[in-house]
């Protein structure tokens, strides 16, 4: 039952990709919109074939910005977490500071990034990070203070320690809301490593979408595009699958 | 599986929450291998009297005197605690469950340990589950491999908040059962709000009132010896009494 479920969600997933292709081709043939400011589809599929070793090469640069990005910013979101969650002098030092730091828009800082980091992959490593790490340690953080009494309870007549109730109980037991955290990071990742090559980079999507840009070649825009949205939607499911692994009970509860 | 037999004394139990008391200087003698019942309305604080006992509830208003019912002080892990829901780790097998409290202690993995918990687990009828994660469990199942985990804890003394309380009739009727035959040699103490149950298990009935006095119910003897007829008029006098207050 859960395969064909999820077999008619893949289909209709398939449906509304070919609804947007049709409509967007409807438009094109309809208005006659010039090509260089809205390719046809069939356009932008030539254009994927023609400079497919292009976008290959420029989608492992942001590809790995991405990655990197993500395993850092997870790393550093949880660690963040524990901390806050075990020490409470740290708790209360840190966390006006970290809500405060949210205010500055992450993309106003890109500049400063590329001028300490240089243009190469270091500062799109750190503009992903720094952009996924927020909601990755504020849900790790929120999952690790609201353990359900009854599991600390227990816990604590069964003699565990403090760093036992926080590793063995309420760790495991903020993979739920850390997992929501996770999937927020899978979609915001490539924003980051994006953002950061349009403000300076010698690689990458977004170093190749500026080219085209500049010279009017709207449909490798398009194709570096539809590259950005792969790398995205594979993280994505590949989070998404990591998350029902290591939280089996909940994608139960769920169905 | 157990040390000997410890009974429990508890004495000066007091409780305030926000300088507001909830019941003051509290006293109760538990003879060992004897099963209590804790009885009251809802809200009257049984339940916080219990934690307050298990050492759960380390706020500002809450004191407790404990020792064994000689007076001597109590044994390090010296209680088991099993609450309403079953708190079964859903990352955890239900054998890694029942072995948890092992493992914190610090003790490594022994296979007469792993043979002692399979062996429960087929007392309760549950051998082929022991590989299997919680969550795919029955709620009878579940509240079953709380009481195998409870069961594990070498405690003399078992704490129990209204453990059959979330379960249907029928597997309440079960594990009525297999709670009175698996906890014979322990000392138990149980919150519950249901008479019936309360006359069925115990051999003693304690019965919190709102105002916070702990009195005994007095029926001509131990609760769960009483024939039929007998508990029938004992439950409606429980019920009486429990309605007055």
């Amino acid at each position: 039952m859960k395969d064909s479920r999820s077999l008619s969600n893949a289909a209709f997933a398939l449906l509304a990709v070919l609804l947007l292709i049709s409509g967007w081709q409807l438009i094109v043939s309809i208005t006659d919109v010039p090509r260089y400011i809205l390719p046809s589809p069939e356009a932008v599929l030539a254009a994927l074939v023609r400079y497919s070793s292009l976008l290959w090469s420029h989608g492992l640069t942001t590809g790995l910005e991405v990655v990197l990005g993500f395993i850092s910013g997870t790393l550093l979101g949880i660690a963040t977490a524990l901390t806050l969650a075990a020490w409470s002098p740290v708790r209360k030092l840190v966390l006006p500071l970290l809500l405060a730091s949210q205010t500055i828009p992450i993309f106003a800082i890109a500049p400063i990034l590329m001028l300490w980091l240089g243009y190469g992959l270091a500062s799109k490593v750190v503009m992903a990070t720094l952009i996924i790490y927020f909601p990755i340690a504020s849900t790790c953080y929120d999952g690790l203070r609201q353990t359900p009494t009854a599991w600390t309870d227990l816990g604590q007549t069964l003699g565990a320690s403090n760093a036992q109730q926080l590793f063995r109980i309420r760790f495991p037991a903020a993979l739920p809301s850390l997992c929501s955290g996770l999937r927020m990071a899978a979609t915001a990742a490539p924003i980051g490593a994006v953002i950061g090559e349009w403000v300076g980079s010698s690689h990458g999507l977004g170093y190749l979408m500026l080219q085209a840009n500049g010279r009017m070649q709207t449909d490798l825009m398009f194709a570096a595009l539809f590259i950005l949205i792969v790398i995205a939607v594979l993280l994505y499911q590949g989070v998404d699958w990591l998350c029902r692994w290591l939280v089996p009970w909940q994608s139960l509860s769920e169905h | 599986m157990t040390s000997t037999p410890l009974g429990l004394t508890v004495e000066e139990a007091s409780l305030a929450y926000q300088g507001t008391p909830l019941f003051e200087n509290l006293s109760l003698t538990l003879s060992p291998s004897s099963w209590c019942c804790l009885l009251g309305r809802s809200g009257c604080g049984k339940s916080s009297l219990l934690r307050l006992i298990a050492g759960l509830d380390t706020s500002k208003g809450a004191k407790v005197r404990l020792s064994d019912h000689a007076g001597n002080a109590l044994p390090a892990q010296a209680f088991a605690w099993m609450a309403q829901q079953d708190a079964l780790f859903p990352w955890l097998s239900v054998i890694e469950n029942l072995l948890l409290g092992d493992r914190l202690q610090g003790q490594s993995k022994s296979s007469a340990r792993r043979a002692e918990a399979i062996a429960l687990l087929e007392t309760l009828n549950l051998a082929d589950k022991a590989e299997a994660r919680p969550y795919v469990l029955s709620g009878g199942q579940r509240q079953r491999v709380a009481l195998a985990r409870t069961l594990m804890r070498p405690s003399p003394i078992v704490l129990m908040d209204e453990p059959f309380s979330a379960v249907d009739a029928i597997t309440r009727y079960d594990l009525h059962q297999l709670a009175t035959s698996l906890l014979s040699d322990r000392t138990v103490l149980m919150v519950t709000h249901d008479p019936g149950e309360a006359l069925h298990l115990s051999d003693r009935i304690l019965v919190l009132s709102p105002s916070g006095r702990l009195a005994p119910f007095d029926c001509g003897g131990p609760p769960k010896a009483l024939s039929l007829s007998q508990r029938a008029d004992a439950e409606q006098e429980l019920i009486t009494l429990l309605g007055h207050q």
